[in-house]
């Protein structure tokens, strides 16, 4: 039996966090949510650093809390990331390392050899925390976590506290996380770009309660969250490099619902890789208008509309064979392409960024 | 330069503080750690008590320790129900007369360290496999090095500064209760200056020291990163 | 240290108020007689009187010192002999204001018996006397011992009291079985209050004088002058003695 059972009901002054989640016990499971939306909260919970009053949590079959059960933290096989590396500074690097690894009780599926090869942290290994810089810190802190050889790995936004230059410094090494190692993660994160780039999952959440939860790409398309999203709405398709094109230094990729061009960045063929469509960059037509700058028109079929935030704009949902979009355009714009569910029409696609 | 009997009662000071230093670092340490961490509503009360020797005249203490360690006070018919006999005029009497007078030197210190720490090192301890009594050793204490040494030096020095207390319950018996500060009591009552004055340097320049030796420590104690 | 102060402070600002005022430091054992004496010499005649209590060691280090008293009380009759001497004191001024009886009280009756013979018996732990040093009344309860031969089995069980309040203390606690103090410490309207005493014949030890002298701030001061003078009037003398003092 896999998978996470969580179930929570917390009362603070102030805040309520009411979740009750199924989520899959594989891959990683993005808790998506502004700061204050429980988020942060839930991933405790479930690491067993808050208790909540009432609830359940059984991860693979096995029970962490219920009425009668509560496993305390040091007893979950979890490994957790916290938003500052939160090192012990008075134990270097290595020390960090070998903390939680005399300590562990599971049988060893991580090697700690192995983690500090996929984190890139071999050469740190004598210094002291206050030696290092902060990308060079989180990627410790996560080794550190790894070394415990959790079954679940938790990790509390393990980006936000770093600049934009050291995020894309660690991000391949998660994704790293994620094709090599077989540990389910849930992941807090108030990024959407870092949810595109990692989530197999996604969990959004608003004020202590659960907005939407489902596979990351269906999940996105939803029109009810696009709304939340603002400028970041927008779908992740699963897609595959299929041809390469030396001369415009172009590559493209295969999908379910279809092909797109977009720039090579050197990923081999044949590599599985992450497209991501912002719904301000989908506009709509009747033709596939052969003389557009765009290069990218797909075939689709308008399965709803729905009204945006600002009365101006409308979202619409849109089928391009089993792969969802979703485009923002004005109301003015819908009503003169008399838009309405069923309706075939030509997807143009400004931009897709290739996130992996 | 000092007579036997002054060096007896150096001698005796310096024993005193030390034993009551280590009693202290044992039993205030979890005080410390209790008071640092619980949210119960007796941390005000227990808090105050402990505090309570800063405010209260030593006389007082020692008033009360001398009727509760007397025979019909209640500490004195536990001590000699177990045999122990009875406080008053002996070296233990002294030593637990100064441990409760110089706890909150001990306990305040510890406090604040411990608090100075936040729960965020002991979180990360427990996410790796670490008992809370685990991460007190391995995590908490080294982390508050500089509150225990601080923590000792202050219990240390403020036993072998103590005054009223002893002079109130321990009778002045040489070797076994004349501590320093009594000897020299009995110097300056006695008229006699000149020793009052070589005593009192002896001890001036001891607390100099064991202060310059805080005060020059602290600025080298790490922050956490 | 704020009580000090603030006793200063009274002590400036009733000066200014007041001519007809006297300071007097006070032995400590003295306390209360002297509150009673201070009472009727003040409705007497008219004088305030300011009195400050403490040790006679302490307050002869405060008088060199420059402390504004204008009479000493001493609970010795070699301190005020020694500040005459110095020079702070007044010459001549020098009396025996109270003579102090020695007593040995135990806080249980019928632990002692009248004639002191519980010494030759030794059932008891501790005996609390003033330190020697310090206290004309521990001085002349080592005498008493040394004259009864009973010095070198009783010293073993000594505790001391850095004065004769505290020594007190220790016997009235029940943490000494027994202790040499002042009669006047447990002497109330006439007679021992509690447990049981013997008092101790004067012919075992030299008899402990209190003197008094007037200061030099209080020389040719009319109430300081008046007060030393009360001091050895009849009703004063009643006073004394009706603590527990010889005269």
């Amino acid at each position: 039996m896999t998978g996470i059972d969580a179930r929570f009901r917390l009362d603070w002054p102030g805040f309520t966090l009411d979740v009750d989640l199924a989520l899959p016990g594989r891959g990683v499971t993005a808790l998506f949510g502004h700061s204050g939306s429980g988020k942060t909260t839930l991933l405790r919970c479930i690491a067993g650093l808050e208790r909540a009053r009432e609830g359940r949590l059984t991860v693979n079959g096995e029970v962490w809390q219920d009425e009668r059960h509560w496993l305390p933290t040091h007893k979950r096989p979890i490994g957790y990331v916290f938003q500052e590396a939160s090192l012990f500074p008075h134990l270097s690097v290595l020390g960090n390392l070998r903390y939680g690894m005399k300590r562990m009780f599971d049988p060893q599926r991580v090697s700690l050899d192995h983690a500090i090869e996929l984190l890139g942290i071999g050469h740190l290994l004598d210094r002291k925390p206050d030696r290092l810089s902060g990308g060079e810190r989180q990627r410790v802190g996560i080794a550190r976590a790894l070394s415990v050889s959790p079954r679940l790995l938790l990790m509390d936004e393990p980006l936000a506290a770093l600049d934009l230059k050291r995020k894309q410094e660690i991000l391949p090494y998660l994704e790293r996380l994620h094709d090599e190692l077989d540990i389910p993660v849930l992941y807090v994160s108030h990024s959407p770009d870092e949810v595109a780039r990692l989530a197999d999952h996604l969990v959004a959440m608003e004020d202590g309660k659960v907005l939407a939860d489902g596979p990351l790409g269906n999940t996105l398309a939803r029109l009810d969250l696009p709304i939340r999203l603002g400028e970041d709405a927008g779908v992740v398709i699963e897609a595959m490099v299929a041809e390469r094109d030396a001369n415009w230094h172009l590559i493209r990729v295969d999908f379910a619902g279809g092909q797109l061009w977009v720039r090579d960045n050197n990923m081999p063929l044949g590599h599985h890789a992450r497209v991501r469509i912002l719904a301000r960059d989908v506009s709509l037509s009747h033709d596939k208008g052969e003389d557009t700058s765009i290069l990218n028109a797909l075939p689709a079929r308008v399965t709803a509309i729905a009204d945006d935030s600002h009365p101006a704009l409308a979202l619409v949902r849109l089928d391009t064979g089993d792969t969802p979009l979703i485009a923002r355009l004005t109301k003015r714009s819908a009503n003169h392409l008399a838009l309405r569910p069923g309706m075939e029409v030509w997807a143009h696609i400004k931009a897709v960024a290739l996130i992996g | 330069m000092l007579t036997d009997s002054e060096l007896q009662a150096i001698w005796l000071t310096v024993r005193l503080a030390s034993i009551v230093t280590l009693i202290l670092l044992l039993i205030g340490t979890p005080i410390a750690w209790w008071l640092a961490r619980t949210k119960s509503c007796w941390k005000g009360p227990v808090g105050a008590v402990v505090a309570l020797p800063l405010v209260l005249p030593p006389s007082v203490l020692g008033f009360y320790l001398l009727l509760a360690m007397g025979p019909y006070g209640p500490v004195g018919q536990l001590t000699e129900a177990l045999g122990l006999g009875r406080l008053p005029f002996t070296f233990w009497g002294l030593v637990v007369a100064s441990v409760f007078y110089s706890l909150p030197f001990m306990v305040q210190p510890l406090q604040s360290a411990f608090e100075g720490i936040g729960e965020r090192p002991l979180e990360v301890a427990a996410t790796l496999r670490a008992s809370p009594i685990d991460a007190f050793f391995t995590v908490a204490m080294p982390l508050a090095a500089p509150g225990f040494l601080t923590a000792a030096i202050l219990t240390f020095a403020h036993t072998v500064g103590e005054f009223g207390v002893v002079l109130m319950i321990g009778g002045n018996l040489p070797g076994v209760t004349r501590v320093a500060s009594v000897q020299i009591y009995d110097h300056v009552e006695a008229m006699e200056y000149a020793s009052a004055h070589r005593l009192s340097a002896v001890m001036l320049v001891f607390s100099f020291f064991v202060l310059l030796v805080l005060y020059a420590w602290r600025p080298g104690a790490k922050k956490g990163a | 240290m704020l009580r000090k102060t603030l006793f200063a402070f009274t002590l400036v600002t009733s000066a200014l108020a007041c001519a007809d005022e006297v300071k007097v430091a006070v032995a400590a054992n003295f306390t209360a007689p002297m509150q009673k004496i201070a009472a009727d010499f003040e409705k007497d005649t008219g004088h305030k009187v300011q009195l400050a209590f403490g040790s006679t060691g302490k307050l002869y280090a405060q008088i060199s010192n420059g402390a504004p008293f204008e009479i000493l009380l001493a609970a010795d009759d070699t301190t005020p002999a020694k500040l005459e001497k110095e020079g702070t004191g007044v010459a001549g001024s020098r009396f025996t204001y109270a003579i102090g009886k020695l007593v040995l009280w135990s806080s249980q009756p019928g632990f002692i018996d009248d004639k002191g013979d519980v010494l030759n018996k030794g059932n008891f732990k501790h005996v609390a006397i003033a330190n020697p040093k310090l206290a004309p009344y521990g001085a002349a309860a080592i005498q008493t011992l040394t004259a009864l031969k009973l010095l070198d089995a009783i010293q073993p069980k000594f505790v001391q009291g850095e004065n004769i309040a505290q020594t007190h203390q220790f016997v009235a606690t029940g943490n000494a079985e027994l202790g040499f103090i002042a009669l006047s410490q447990v002497m109330k309207d006439g007679k021992i209050a509690d447990g049981s005493a013997w008092i101790v014949p004067t012919s075992l030890h030299q008899p402990i004088l209190q003197d008094a002298i007037l200061l030099d701030k209080g020389k040719g001061k009319t109430a300081a002058e008046a007060l030393m003078k009360y001091l050895r009037s009849d009703p004063a003398a009643a006073v004394i003695m009706s603590f527990g003092y010889a005269l």
